[in-house]
């Protein structure tokens, strides 16, 4: 079981990289929101594995809230891109 | 190993697989649109699978994950769509790769038609 | 803004208090009884001050033939989310990257809001397409792989398979 955990976290890290050096690379803002859209999706599910793994409930929690904030983030940027803020 | 850890353990690596592969569509990619495209669809199933494969391997957590892979599956396309046409409004065109331009960019007329409203002003 | 009557209204605060009360029970997972009043005058409080701003559904949603077809159609959904994920990963695992990106639009027989949204979020989580914006009853869509321009044809690939059983929900 610990060495299946092992690969799904390996795994997500290598995708959480990519999307990182997209998060640095991208040419404009909106290609670093998706970058960043796409690396509070990947943390929440990487939380709720953590908390799995060491059996604390609490970060199952800590990942619904990330969730809300991150989506509530996402939408407030691309509101501002928009102009209409 | 009992049948429900299998379940969850095949869910996890189909999970990370998936959260693997959308961080490299979000790499490759040519254009924002399709970056949200591979982002957005690999991502979603992903979490949800392997949030899914969580709750099976902790049944009495099961409600709790439910209600995110809900919440995922509910807000991931409206961020999406919000960023989408926000970059349209920015002026980033999408790409377009064969054919022609005009024909296939429908909502070019959309964005002309503001445009011009905003010159007569 | 159309003026509401009292009788929508009432519809609406009964159906947002109902799913609120329900998301309540399924966070705290008991029925002790100050757990339950809490919930209920906190959701009744948020739905009495969201009834000018939403809505999803009007009451017959609760009819029995109804809740069929959501049923039905959340399993339409997840197996175009699964082959979704399937076209995704051959388009990027394949090193030429197979895309003919562009923009089409169609036109919807949905009516309200909510059915709207929920058509625009199952196109974007279907295989090569993403909502771009909704003017009206035009979705404008963009497709990583066109195969045709034209809006009628466009509808059929895309949208069809949704529409029908959204038809019969709302």
């Amino acid at each position: 079981m610990t060495t299946i955990i092992y690969i799904a976290l390996i795994l997500m890290a290598f995708g959480m990289l990519l999307s990182f050096i997209r998060f640095v690379k991208g040419p404009n803002t909106a290609d670093r929101t998706v970058a960043l859209d796409t690396l509070t999706t990947i943390g929440t599910a990487a939380l709720v594995l953590l908390g799995y793994m060491f059996h604390r409930y609490i970060y199952v929690d800590v990942a619904l809230i990330y969730a809300v904030l991150g989506f509530i983030g996402v939408i407030v940027i691309a509101r501002y891109l928009e102009g209409a803020l | 190993m009992s049948a429900m850890e299998i379940i969850g353990a095949i869910l996890l690596l189909i999970g990370s697989a998936f959260l693997f592969l959308g961080g490299l569509g979000i790499y490759r990619m040519p254009d924002t649109y399709n970056r949200l495209q591979a982002g957005t669809k690999a991502t979603t199933l992903g979490a949800m699978s392997l949030i899914l494969g969580v709750g099976f391997l902790e049944p009495s957590w099961m409600i709790k994950t439910l209600i995110i892979i809900i919440f995922i599956a509910y807000s991931n396309p409206i961020s999406s769509h919000a960023l989408a046409r926000a970059n349209y409004k920015r002026k980033h065109f999408p790409l377009i790769l064969h054919g022609d331009v005009k024909e296939m960019d429908a909502y070019r007329e959309v964005t002309e038609k503001e445009e011009n409203k905003e010159e007569k002003k | 803004m159309k003026q509401l009557t009292l009788k929508e209204k009432a519809e609406r605060f009964i159906i947002n208090w109902v799913f609120l009360m329900l998301v309540w029970l399924m966070f705290t997972k008991t029925f002790f009884w100050q757990e339950v009043v809490v919930g209920a005058v906190t959701t009744m409080l948020i739905s009495l001050a969201s009834v000018p701003l939403f809505t999803c559904c009007t009451i017959k949603i609760f009819s029995p033939v109804r809740i069929f077809w959501i049923f039905y159609y959340f399993w339409v959904f997840l197996a175009a989310l699964i082959m979704a994920n399937f076209d995704v990963a051959r388009r990027v695992l394949t090193p030429s990257l197979p895309i003919n990106p562009g923009i089409v639009k169609f036109k919807t027989k949905l009516k309200t809001p909510f059915a709207k949204m929920v058509l625009a979020n199952s196109i974007t989580l279907t295989p090569g397409t993403l909502s771009v914006d909704i003017i009206g009853d035009t979705f404008y869509i963009h497709w990583i792989d066109v195969k045709t321009t034209d809006p009628d044809k466009a509808f059929k690939d895309i949208a069809e398979p949704f529409e029908k059983v959204l038809l019969k929900i709302f």
